[in-house]
């Protein structure tokens, strides 16, 4: 371990953060033109070419923005609360291979943060730990809102993140390994690639990743019909800022680790590795966003019934049915 | 070891620091406005508050969280039986059949209990 | 344990498994989401529970019954506007209605096709502002500007005939304002051929979704001996079950020539309170195309005097507003100005029946029903 490693690791993580932040700050423009499109809208169209600059706008603005609590809030876990859903959002990105290797002064480096042996483990206990944001501000806010929010969002996220794990179990059967790189390795040609070895799998992963994302139509603990805006509500400035950043980029990583996972990761033909792993994140987020479209939400004991009676035993079978068949 | 999990913590500095910088910068430039009271009210549709929000909340969420640790236990069981499955071929299969039959009996309660259900 | 059953928060509840948790009261509204415009909800809630649910008014009061009191009936008539913003077509006539049959004056033929031609488009408008706001609660965010959409078009053509695109005061004693404008009939034709297979849109994106239906059917059951007894009407009563609408019930204007049915739900769940407004809106536009096939040519409004001064008496005229039956109660000394002006928004009634229907729901539901009676608070205060 010589100076030049670390420096290269170095460059690597602010490389990789600072692309994750540009991606989740124009993922909002995206998300803004594409869904105004739908709706036969322009959207922003101002701040730059087809407002490209609007991300940056949001943001001046969000800094300029008073930063207001309100009386009897729990100070500390009320100032902690945005950061914890920031941090852990941005943490899991680190296992996620997004090319194989380059050449580079004589120096042979991975396209990858870290190379964990155990990365699959590192990301559910990372992804988990967004849960604790959710409930802090909730509670801290002294908001009935807030409270009824960031309950509802925690009991939501536990609950899908069991069928989110039964799927990813159903993954490591298929290629005996918990190494995100070698689980791209082996899905080298377009035939390997785990969502056709089982869809169901992928399905699942897919419907509780949207539910941990808390997006449309699993978008409840921010329902705005019914609680304004769920855990958040006494948030403003760049606390605020801070949730969104961090919801964004969880949208992102579980992009990322559905590619990873599921779509070969960063393989594909004549592109480089890197852009290739690029479109097919970029894909997801499109359906992210044309669901949000599309769908009303559903209800909160619609929700939860769904995940426990449905979701849980169909990922429990799921996962015994691929064993079985792996014993063939 | 340091190879694999320096990059991890070092990504975690880069995360904390961002974000607290993103605190100081918005404390800097973020308008400040004169004490009102209500600006300090907690919001609740533009009237007084009635009641406390720390007050003793429904027991359903708390069993969530409950069954929530069992079956994630469950889960993160699976991940080193998943690795090795090659391995323990039949015999892997068979013992996780039993682990499942056992969780089975308690999915089945809570489900008679009632602990799923929400009116 | 004794001081916390005493605390401003709501009553302890003793589950079976032996926990006791608390209820606690949530103010929904008047500043809130969704419940359109600032009626105040104060719920008792269990959790996601609604328990009790007691709704407040009067954050819009603005008098405009006593108001009428010192204004001349033609003064009276961009008031009843600010009754009910949505359909305000609907509020100039039941006033005019009512005016009308106290001094009886006999309306040319011309002005009443016209006046049903702008109810009924106005009604398609209020139902589309509806439809959008009620995909909305349920979290559908697009049908929303899709409807806002076809509105435009709508108000476009309210604007080439009076000038305004919400507040019209164009219906007034004795016909219309003025004339409908050169080539509105074709325009409106055109919005018509245009609007129609826009419906079936609304309905793909919401019918037979299954997370729709998932929230709408059988949600908030309001049974038809509950809503005869709270004098709910409009769709929401259609909804019930109950076949009643005041355009043949109790025919007004030029309903009686015209032929349309009167789409009625079978539970009274939200689901058949939305399907009975989309297919009002089909019906709607039924009425206006033969209203314009009829238009015949003539005056456009009865010759009266501005300050003209109708007979003694009094009267109590209804219509069928996009919500529901929508009165005016005029008492006339003889004077220039009325001694008395009651209106009747059925709105009030709307919001009165929830209280009844939402005990045990989720709050989800509560706003999904909510939304489903389509209750808009001016009319509610006036």
């Amino acid at each position: 371990m010589d100076w030049i490693t670390i420096v290269i690791i170095a460059v690597k993580v602010v490389v990789v953060f600072a692309v994750l932040l540009t991606g989740c700050a124009w993922m909002t423009w995206l998300e803004r033109k594409l869904v105004a499109r739908i709706q036969t809208r322009l959207g922003p169209m101002n701040a730059g070419f087809q407002g490209l600059l609007q991300p940056i706008a949001d943001m001046i603005k969000l800094l300029l923005k008073e930063d207001i609590s309100p009386k009897h809030v729990d100070k500390m876990i009320y100032a902690l609360a945005p950061l914890a859903a920031f941090i852990p959002a941005t943490l899991s990105i680190a296992v996620v291979p997004f090319g194989s290797s380059v050449e580079l002064f004589g120096r042979h480096i991975d396209l990858v943060i870290s190379n964990l042996n155990i990365g699959i483990l590192y990301v559910l206990a990372v992804t988990s730990l967004g849960v604790y944001a959710i409930a802090m501000a909730g509670w801290s806010s002294n908001s009935k809102y807030s409270l009824l929010g960031g309950i509802r969002s925690a009991a939501q996220m536990i609950s899908y993140e069991i069928g989110l794990g039964l799927s990813i179990v159903v993954v490591v059967l298929l290629s005996g390994t918990v190494n995100l790189v070698e689980m791209v390795n082996q899905q080298s040609s377009i035939l390997q690639w785990n969502v056709f070895a089982n869809p169901v799998a992928f399905l699942i992963y897919f419907i509780c990743a949207v539910a941990e994302t808390n997006r449309n139509p699993f978008d409840l603990p921010e329902a705005e019909s019914e609680l304004v805006a769920g855990y958040f509500t006494e948030y403003s400035s760049m606390k605020f800022g801070m949730f969104f950043v961090g919801e964004y980029a969880n949208m992102i990583t579980v992009g990322a680790i559905a590619t990873t996972l599921f779509f070969g990761g960063w393989q594909g033909p004549f592109l480089p590795p890197v852009l290739w792993f690029v479109i097919k994140v970029a894909a997801f987020m499109v359906f992210y966003i044309w669901t949000r479209g599309t769908l009303p939400r559903f209800r909160y004991d619609q929700l939860m019934n769904f995940g426990w009676k449905v979701l849980l035993p169909v990922a429990v079978l799921n996962v015994l049915v691929t064993a079985l068949i792996k014993l063939w | 070891m340091f190879e694999t999990y320096f990059p991890i913590v070092f990504l975690l500095l880069v995360s904390i620091a961002a974000g607290g910088g993103l605190y100081l910068l918005s404390k800097f430039l973020g308008r400040k406005s004169p004490e009102s009271k209500y600006m300090d009210t907690p919001y609740e549709c533009g009237v007084e508050p009635v009641g406390d929000t720390r007050e003793r909340f429904p027991v359903k969420f708390y069993l969530i969280a409950i069954l929530f640790i069992v079956f994630d236990i469950e889960v993160v069981f699976m991940y080193p039986w998943a690795v090795v499955y090659d391995r323990l071929a039949l015999f892997g299969f068979i013992e996780m059949l039993v682990f499942i039959g056992i969780l089975l009996i308690g999915y089945v309660y809570i489900l008679r209990s009632g602990a799923l259900k929400w009116d | 344990m004794d001081d916390i059953t005493e605390s401003v928060n709501g009553q302890l509840i003793s589950t079976d498994s032996g926990f006791d948790t608390q209820e606690f009261f949530v103010n929904m509204g008047p500043q809130h989401p969704s419940t359109h415009g600032v009626c105040r909800l104060l719920l008792t809630m269990d959790g996601e529970v609604v328990k009790a649910c007691q709704p407040h008014i009067g954050y819009l009061h603005r008098a405009i019954e006593k108001i009428s009191e010192n204004r001349t009936y033609a003064q009276i008539i961009p008031l009843t506007d600010r009754f009910e913003y949505l359909m305000s077509m609907a509020c100039n006539w039941v006033f005019c209605l009512g005016v009308e049959k106290i001094a009886q004056v006999e309306i040319p033929e011309r002005a009443e096709h016209i006046r049903v031609i702008m109810v009924e488009l106005n009604r398609i408008a209020s139902h589309l502002v509806w439809l959008a706001t009620f995909a909305l609660d349920l979290g559908a965010i697009t049908p929303f500007l899709y409807c806002l959409r076809e509105r435009e078009y709508i108000m476009d053509l309210f604007e080439s005939t009076c000038g305004q695109r919400l507040l019209y005061n164009y219906i007034r004693v004795g016909g219309v304002s003025r004339d409908l404008p050169v080539g509105f009939e074709k325009k409106c034709r055109e919005f018509l051929d245009y609007f129609t297979p826009l419906i079936d849109d609304y309905e793909d994106l919401l019918t037979n979704n299954p997370i729709f239906l998932s929230r709408t059917k059988n949600i908030g059951i309001l049974p038809r001996e509950l809503a005869i007894n709270y004098g709910v009407s409009g769709p929401v009563l259609r909804g019930s079950g109950l076949k009643w609408d005041l355009r043949k019930d109790d025919t007004y204007g030029f309903y009686d020539k015209f032929d349309f049915d009167i789409p009625t739900g079978t539970v009274g769940d939200t689901w058949d309170r939305y399907i009975v407004r989309i297919r009002e809106m089909r019906e709607a536009v039924k009425i206006v195309r033969q209203a314009l096939d009829g238009l015949p040519e003539g005056e456009f409004r009865a010759k009266i005097r501005p300050s003209f001064k109708p007979a003694v008496g009094e009267c109590y005229t209804r219509i069928e507003s996009a919500r529901g039956e929508m009165g005016a109660y005029i008492i006339s000394d003889g004077t220039a100005k009325p001694t008395r002006v009651k209106l009747r928004g059925s709105s009030y009634n709307h919001i009165m029946v929830l209280p009844e229907i939402v005990d045990g729901l989720k709050i989800a539901d509560l706003v999904a029903i909510f939304a489903s009676f389509d209750a808009i608070m001016p009319e509610v205060d006036r």
